[in-house]
């Protein structure tokens, strides 16, 4: 397989700040995010993670810079809008519909997908019935994928945290997003159940095809699972390259222990 | 002691197999008093189902609704363009309702759109009074409130009638809300607006939907409720009695809405025409209450809600 030199971005940030009254959450951040990789983002609390892709994903405005999606300018539109065109999230406190099955969550996910006439829909029949069956198929493909078979049928406010975890992930993956974007996707999860998540985001990542942009503290998952790694602090960008070279970066060391070098 | 028990046991069951065209007759009012409890507890269950809100205005909605339909016919409109404006208008206020009552309370707390929908309830009440007057007016839309005998039995027609189109509406409203994309929307925007907007549904939308149905229900119980005592203040009260439907049937199933309202319908009525001289009568202000507050101790969820499933 050929690759071209330098990717194309699918998503571009640039200069992107974001104001809540006089605190700045986010100053001037610009990141790029190309076709098919998997991107950290990493920086202490406060940082302006969580502030980042909720302004990619819509939540925020910022009230200046650009943010470029597939090379649209995407700066100014609602939540909805960013997930019509292939952007799909979880939350950092999980946000499912708690009363609903699992397999109901799951559909939700697909609701942008679904197309046609209410009557036929309401009737049960017809391209509507063809179409309410198409969509179950592929949501069972990610319930396979992401092996929660046993727990379809459960209400979704049921289940154990990790497991939540594990089904808003599945309701974000049935949108067949472009880019999904994670936020903290491992947090409060043991060790087994983190190493299960960080494989579940490589599988996504090679057999979907999909984007990746995920903001996680453990060290060691964003070692194993990002190709590059993005550093906030404060608000700005400090660092951003391979997960191996950040590391050992000193400016970045010093945003995470606070300690001098001189 | 054993006469009092025969009184309260016996003695009514007797006079039911007594005279069944009689039983029946009562009964049928009762269904009919129920249908009519469930058309409001409907209006209700669309709103709390899809924000989770318990709408205090449902019952003055009823009464707005009655009163624009009567307002416009006293100048002259003509039934059906009057219905087809009524309409135009309940839609409009959910417009209005989702733009300047809804949005800006987006992800708030749900006691805090409830404190809302009470604001909106002292608005329409005295809106509606202001643009339609205060008088009691007679609602008259050509049905004809005349009664027929089969069998024996006596049938009005505008109950008949109100019947049926409560059975249509109710039939429609289910299926439209679990068969198609848009009811597993409307119970995801219930569930959780962050989630709701992150996959993609637009809560505006949703929002001015379901207000907009809830408007037209509005509409129906109140030309129902105006045929039978005309239209007037206490309209917006028998909210009250939608109270003990819901807490009967859920607050979250359109079915317990309507099982829920034919309960308490049936159940008065028979209470206060066989029971009632015991107690000296009355027995039809207090049933429905009684019943909720038995419901809440037993089963708080009500006989079709959703399980109240709380981790600790």
């Amino acid at each position: 397989m050929s690759e071209p030199a330098r990717p194309a971005a699918l998503l571009e940030v640039e200069g992107v700040s974001v104001r809540f009254g006089a605190l700045v959450a986010l100053y001037q951040v610009s990141l790029e995010i190309a076709r098919g990789e998997i991107c950290a983002i990493i920086g202490p609390n406060g940082a302006g993670k969580t502030t980042l892709l909720n302004a990619v994903s819509g939540f925020y405005h910022p009230y200046e810079g650009r943010i470029v999606f597939e090379g649209r300018d995407r700066t100014r539109l609602r939540p909805y809008e960013v997930a019509a065109l292939g952007v799909a999230r979880t939350f950092q406190n999980v946000a499912l519909f708690k009363g609903m099955s699992v397999l109901d969550n799951i559909m939700t996910g697909r609701l942008l997908k679904m197309r046609g006439s209410f009557l036929l829909e309401a009737l049960h029949w017809g391209p509507a019935r063809r179409q309410e069956l198409a969509h179950r198929a592929f949501v069972e493909r990610v319930i396979d994928f992401l092996e929660i078979q046993a727990i379809r049928k459960t209400p979704a406010g049921r289940l154990p945290y990790g497991l939540q975890k594990r089904v808003e992930l599945a309701r974000a993956l049935a949108a067949e997003p472009t880019l999904l974007l994670l936020d903290e996707p491992m947090a409060g999860m043991n060790v087994e159940e983190k190493e299960d998540m960080s494989r579940f985001i490589l599988d996504v990542n090679s057999e979907f095809g999909t984007t990746i942009a995920l903001i996680e503290h453990d060290m060691g998952v964003v070692m194993d699972v990002s190709d590059r790694v993005v550093v906030l602090d404060y608000g700005r960008k400090i660092a951003e390259g391979p997960p191996e070279q950040v590391r050992k970066d000193p400016v970045v060391v010093d945003a995470y222990l606070g300690v001098s070098h001189d | 002691m054993t006469e009092i028990l025969r009184a309260v046991a016996v003695a009514p069951f007797q006079d039911m197999a007594g005279s069944p065209a009689f039983l029946v007759e009562v009964l049928i009012g009762g269904v009919f008093a129920g249908l009519m409890y469930s058309l409001v507890a409907l209006g209700f269950v669309l709103i709390f189902k899809a924000s989770g809100v318990f709408n205090f205005a449902q019952g003055v909605m009823v009464l707005f609704a009655a009163l624009t339909l009567v307002g416009l016919m006293e100048r002259g409109v003509p039934v059906a363009v009057a219905l087809g404006l009524t309409t135009a208008v309940m839609v409009a206020l959910a417009f209005v309702i989702e733009r300047l009552v809804l949005r800006p309370l987006v992800n708030q707390e749900h006691i805090i759109l409830f404190m809302a929908t009470i604001g909106l309830n002292f608005f329409l009440e005295g809106f509606g009074e202001m643009a339609w007057g205060a008088n009691v007016k007679k609602l008259d839309i050509g049905i004809p409130d005349r009664s027929f005998m089969v069998q024996g039995v006596q049938v009005n027609e505008l109950e008949l009638t109100a019947a049926l189109t409560s059975a249509v509406l109710v039939v429609i409203l289910a299926v439209f809300f679990h068969r198609t994309r848009i009811g597993r929307a409307l119970r995801a925007v219930a569930d959780d607006h962050e989630a709701a907007l992150s996959v993609g549904i637009p809560l505006k939308t949703i929002w001015v939907i379901v207000w907009s149905v809830a408007g037209l229900v509005a509409i129906v119980a109140g030309i129902m409720w105006g045929a039978k005592s005309g239209v007037q203040f206490s309209l917006s009260l028998i909210a009250l009695k939608a109270l003990p439907v819901l807490i009967l049937g859920g607050f979250t199933s359109v079915p317990g809405a309507i099982v829920g309202g034919l309960i308490i319908g049936v159940g008065e009525k028979l209470g206060e025409v066989y029971w009632g001289p015991l107690v000296g009568g009355a027995i039809e202000n207090w049933f429905a209450y009684v019943v909720a507050l038995a419901f809440l101790l037993v089963r708080p969820q009500g006989l079709f809600g959703e399980r109240i499933i709380e981790r600790v």
